[in-house]
Formats: C-alpha cells, sequence, structure tokens
C-alpha cells in the first residue's frame, strides 16, 4: 500500500504565491511611512543646515545698500547654530535664534509635570484602587476615553476661558495676591492672563485624560496577588498601595508621563488660543542662563507669571512670515524641536526597559 | 482494603517520627481552643459558599482541610482571617472567635486580625524587592523603625522557616531570583515576621517540586511547637503526613472533622470514605 502519497501540489503554489503577495505589501506600507519621513526629516535638516542661496536680484541690491552688507557680515554659516540656540528672535534672520521659546518651553514642562502627575496618577489610583465597580465608575471611564480625543484648540478656548480670564470674575483691571515668603514675596496676578501658569494648566488639562488612562493600565497590570500578599500581612490599603502597587507600577507610569510630556511640548494650537506671544526678546522671570538664576532669584518666582513664548509657537511664527530666510530658521527650530522630543521619548524607553528588567513575576 | 492500610502505613511512620521530636518537648495533652467557628454560612453575591460550618481549631496544632475542588474549604480558610473582605459582594453569617473575640464584630480592626493571623498562599507571592525588604515589610509596616530591631526580626524568622543558611549572604538580591521552594519558604518568613498565633495555609506546597514539598512539611512540623496552623491541601498524603487534625468538606458542607489518625484509618461518615480512597473527587 503506497502511504507516502504525492509531495507535489500544484494548488499549493497558489496558496503560497498569496502569502507572499501579502509579505510584499506589508513590507511596502512600513517602507511608505519610513520613507516619507525620512526625505520629510532630510529636506528639513538640509534647510536647516543653510541659508537660502540668494537670488541675482537681492545680490545686487545687497552690493548697493551699506546696511545690507552689514546684515551678511553677520551671517553665521548656517541657521542651526549655538548662537540660534542663545539670541532671541529678531528682525534680522541672521540674528533670530530660539532662546525664548527654549525657556518657555521648559518652564512650561516643569509647570506642566508638577500640576499633571499628581493629579493625573491620584486619579488613576483612585478609579483602580479605591472606586467601586458600577455605574459612576463606567461613566467616567467613558468620558476619560472622549475627553483624549478631543481637539486641543477646544483645550485652548477652555483654559482662556478658566486661566487666562478665569470667568472675568475678577474685573477689567484684575486683582494681584501678594505673599511674603519672608525671602521674597510672591506675587500672583489673578486672573493668570497670558502667562506660563496659564498655558501649562491648559496643556496640564490637555495630556490628563491620557495620562489618567495610561496610568490606570499600569496600575491594573500589577498582579492581584500582590496586593492579597499585602493585605495579608496587615497592611492598610494605603500602605499597600503606597509601599507596593505604585512601585510596581511606576515604570508604566513613568512611561506614560513622558510620552503625554512630549505631546504637550508640541502643541501649537492651545496656546496661540491662549494668546501666547509670538514674538519675544525675554525670557520668562527675565532667567535666560543657569547663572542668572544665581544673579537674580527671585526671578523663580516670577517666571510662571510671565509672558512666553515656546518652541512650536516659535516655529509657526517663522513659518507665517514672508522672507525665505525665515523658512530656514523655523527648519532650525523644527530640528531643535525633534531633537528635545527624541530625548524624551529615549528616556522613556529607558525607564521602561531598566525597570521592567527588575521586576519581572 | 489497601488504600487504608498505607494511611495506617503513613500513620505509624509518622508517630515514630513525632515521638522522637515530642521526646525533646514538653508533653501537654490538653487541647486548648484557639479558633472557634459556629454555625459560618458564606456567599458569594447570590451564591452560597458555605452552609453551617462548625468546628474548633486546638493551639499549637496542625489542623488539615480537605475535599474535592470547589468544596468551599479555601473560603473557609479565608474566612479565619477576613481575606474575603477584599472581595465585593460577599457576604457571611454566624459567629468565628479568636481566642474568644469575635472577628466579625464592628469594632475589629482587620488590619490587627491579620498581624495575628497570618496567611500563605498557593502561588509564592515575593514582592519584587529585596530578600531583606520581603521579610522586614510586615514589621516596617506596622512601625518598626529600628534597624537593628528589623534585622532581628528577620533573622529569626528565616532561621524559623528554614531559609536563613540558604539566603544569610545575599540578603539585598532580589526576592525573585529564588527558586519556587524557596520562595514559598520566604513567604512563610514573611508571615512570621509579623509575629502572628496563627498561619493560615492555602495549599502552600502544590507548585512544588516533591524535595520541596517535603522540605515544607518539615517545616511546617516545626512551627506547630510555636504556631497554630491551619492548612488547605489537596493532597490527602500530605494532610496524613503532617496534620493533627483533619477536616474534610464537601460542596460547601463540613461533613467531619476528627483527629487525623481516625479519620483516614475509621471515618464515620460513608462520604468521607469514598473520598478519601479515591472513590470521588
Amino acid at each position: 500500500m503506497n502511504v507516502s502519497g504525492n509531495l507535489r501540489e500544484p494548488a499549493l503554489a497558489k496558496r503560497h504565491r498569496i502569502g507572499q503577495l501579502f509579505e510584499w505589501a506589508c513590507c511596502g506600507s512600513t517602507w511608505f511611512g519610513m520613507v516619507v519621513l525620512s526625505l520629510l526629516l532630510l529636506s528639513i535638516g538640509w534647510k536647516a543646515m543653510a541659508w537660502p542661496i540668494p537670488d541675482a536680484d537681492a545680490v545686487d541690491r545687497a552690493a548697493a545698500t551699506k546696511t545690507d552688507a552689514k546684515a551678511n557680515a553677520l551671517l553665521s554659516p548656517r541657521p542651526l547654530s549655538t548662537r540660534f540656540l542663545t539670541s532671541y528672535d529678531s528682525r534680522v534672520p541672521q540674528k533670530a535664534g530660539i532662546k525664548a521659546a527654549l525657556w518657555g518651553s521648559l518652564w512650561l514642562l516643569v509647570f506642566v509635570t508638577i500640576t499633571t502627575v499628581p493629579v493625573g496618577v491620584g486619579a488613576a489610583v483612585y478609579l483602580e484602587e479605591y472606586s467601586n465597580e458600577g455605574r459612576w465608575k463606567r461613566i467616567i471611564q467613558v468620558n476619560l476615553s472622549n475627553l483624549a480625543g478631543v481637539p486641543s484648540i477646544v483645550y485652548g478656548i477652555l483654559g482662556l476661558t478658566v486661566f487666562v480670564r478665569m470667568f472675568g470674575l475678577f474685573g477689567h483691571d484684575g486683582k494681584v495676591l501678594d505673599f511674603n515668603l519672608g525671602f521674597a514675596m510672591l506675587s500672583i496676578p489673578l486672573p493668570f492672563e497670558r502667562s506660563v501658569i496659564s498655558g501649562a494648566l491648559t496643556l496640564s488639562l490637555l495630556v490628563l485624560p491620557t495620562v489618567i488612562v495610561a496610568a490606570q493600565e499600569a496600575l491594573r497590570a500589577v498582579p492581584s496577588s500582590i496586593r492579597t500578599a499585602s493585605y495579608a500581612l496587615g497592611a492598610t490599603q494605603w500602605q499597600t498601595i503606597r509601599h507596593q502597587v505604585l512601585p510596581a507600577a511606576m515604570p508604566g507610569i513613568m512611561t506614560g508621563v513622558i510620552l503625554s510630556l512630549s505631546r504637550a511640548m508640541g502643541e501649537t494650537a492651545p496656546l496661540i488660543m491662549i494668546g501666547a506671544l509670538t514674538y519675544l526678546a525675554k525670557c520668562p522671570g527675565k532667567i535666560d542662563s543657569l547663572s542668572a538664576v544665581w544673579q537674580h532669584p527671585t526671578g523663580l518666582l516670577e517666571a510662571p507669571f510671565d509672558v512666553f513664548t515656546s518652541l512650536p509657537i516659535q516655529i509657526f511664527n517663522w513659518v507665517s512670515r514672508a522672507q525665505p530666510e525665515y523658512d530656514h530658521l523655523a527648519a532650525a527650530g523644527i530640528m531643535v524641536l525633534l531633537v528635545v522630543l527624541m530625548m524624551m521619548n529615549t528616556a522613556a524607553i529607558l525607564i521602561r526597559n531598566r525597570f521592567q528588567r527588575r521586576t519581572q513575576w | 482494603m489497601t488504600i487504608m492500610q498505607s494511611f495506617s502505613e503513613l500513620m505509624h511512620q509518622r508517630q515514630q517520627r513525632e515521638t522522637v521530636k515530642r521526646s525533646r518537648l514538653v508533653e501537654t495533652e490538653t487541647e486548648v481552643s484557639k479558633l472557634d467557628v459556629n454555625n459560618l454560612n458564606f456567599f458569594y453575591g447570590e451564591k452560597q459558599a458555605l452552609f453551617d460550618v462548625s468546628m474548633t481549631v486546638p493551639e499549637r496544632s496542625v489542623t488539615a482541610f480537605i475535599g474535592p475542588s470547589g468544596c468551599g474549604k479555601s473560603t473557609f480558610l479565608r474566612t479565619l482571617n477576613r481575606m474575603n473582605d477584599i472581595i465585593e459582594g460577599t457576604r457571611l453569617t454566624g459567629k468565628v472567635t479568636l481566642e474568644g473575640q469575635d472577628i466579625y464584630a464592628s469594632e475589629v480592626d482587620v488590619v490587627a486580625l491579620r498581624k495575628r493571623v497570618g496567611m500563605v498562599f498557593q502561588k509564592s507571592t515575593p514582592f519584587p524587592k529585596s530578600i531583606f525588604d520581603n521579610v522586614a515589610y510586615g514589621p516596617k509596616i506596622a512601625g518598626q523603625r529600628n534597624q537593628k530591631e528589623l534585622q532581628g526580626i528577620v533573622e529569626q524568622s528565616l532561621k524559623r522557616a528554614a531559609l536563613w543558611d540558604e539566603v544569610k549572604d545575599r540578603m539585598q538580591d532580589s526576592a525573585l531570583a529564588l527558586s519556587g521552594g524557596q520562595q514559598q519558604r520566604l513567604c512563610i518568613a514573611r508571615a512570621l515576621a509579623t509575629n502572628p498565633d496563627v498561619l493560615l495555609m492555602d495549599e502552600p506546597a502544590s507548585a512544588l517540586d516533591p524535595a520541596s514539598t517535603a522540605r515544607i512539611e518539615d517545616l511546617i512540623f516545626e512551627l506547630k511547637q510555636n504556631y497554630t496552623i491551619v492548612i488547605v491541601t489537596h493532597n490527602m498524603q500530605q494532610a496524613a503526613r503532617i496534620s493533627d487534625w483533619t477536616a474534610f468538606f464537601f460542596q460547601g458542607y463540613l461533613i467531619e472533622k476528627d483527629r487525623t489518625q481516625k479519620l483516614f484509618t475509621t471515618p464515620k461518615k460513608k462520604q468521607t470514605e469514598d473520598y478519601i480512597t479515591g472513590r470521588f473527587g
């Protein structure tokens, strides 16, 4: 009896071909994104590395007038340079830099972190650890997901009403609350106007839903046996959360927070809504370097309530100007923003990997 | 009946072992009751899991609960330190007393109860921390801050759990690096560190290899000199080897509770006999 059978099956070849086609299609999808992205990066990088080539007319005019010759003398070899990082925006493209925007973004980052982390983690802990399953929890949960999808410009309008104007509660001129801290005066203007704190609170509202959902997922991933074991040793619920659940969930929470913060850093629309300045030649609180903090420490108290600009706003502003040089400045600004965001994302990945190796159960 | 004979043999081996051990101890024959349970009914939502269970657990002895899966033995164990409180929608009627105090009375703090009635679970659950921090966790959360005291407690607990010699040189290593059997002994040490009177064990050896199981059983044998131990096991040989009293649960009812030797050799109820001779379950 022949049990070996025929090992050549013509119908199989067709099935293999379909499989092959599918593989190519998937490969194509991957490369489509990669190619477009790298083209974009290359063109921006190229722009950031060189000034536009002046056309013949402009060269003639430059030769004719002395002032432009002076400007040309100042011309640095490329838009993206150390000078770009250390000078303020200017009407002369060759002198313009991103300093005010960098410090503005840094202040935003600090205050968004300060407000988002406690509120976001607190809400997640309440929802996951304390609240009972039920209709209210479901309603809150659904709304959180919805809020995460609300367009950022809507948050801008919210921030404008709540933080910048404070519903007009403080009249036309507003009020100033003064606190004597002993070593310095802390003056809080009410409403907050177009200050760092308004921007930070608005961005914080924007990313809170994402942070809460990410933190909830991290908490849910902590095995319940850890909680039970802790309770069995006579721990209260707070001790269990503080000593077992939160430390175990921390890498997940941190990753979620950092990714949300990098989203906040790139947001433009809500900040334009609340009126962040597009042209600014000073840093919040006049702090433009670390040494300035020593010389002028009260600036730290003034900065949150000072006007500001941020990286994406500065880029937006440059893109909308007419001279071609500003296009190249915008490209340089984009490179700086991308480097900042990539650094934050790398930090998120490093934190995740580091903790994943340590906690495995 | 061969199975009955094999149990008799087991009993005999055990008695020999026990006489060796007991010769070192002051013999006390009086049974002092530690835990008393009266007419306990337990519900998961609408579903009743335990029906009118009454029993006493004598002090400084090992009481084993046996029975087929889903018979309520683990549920009953968890009512003894109120671990069921964590599960939403559970309800209970009846009375459980620890040395005469009703543990379900409104003025009882469940945290204080769990400090006196420790628990070890089937799956060893070391915290993702160092060996030292795992054992020191209980005393620390109870407010012990003195580092020297803590070290003393940790050392003593690990010695009692027969783990000290294996880990004394690597106290700061992660507890997750220990083997399964070591992890389970660590969990026992951790439970001992809060200085409980009663130790509840929910199938503590069921996920372990025979060698580790033997170590845990030896340990339980040692521990009953100082602690009241209640153990749930699905392994009847294990119950026969280590317990003084055995309770047989079936479908939420306590069918029979007796001296281990009696229950395994001359059970009073038909169901018990059927179960231990392997006719069902």
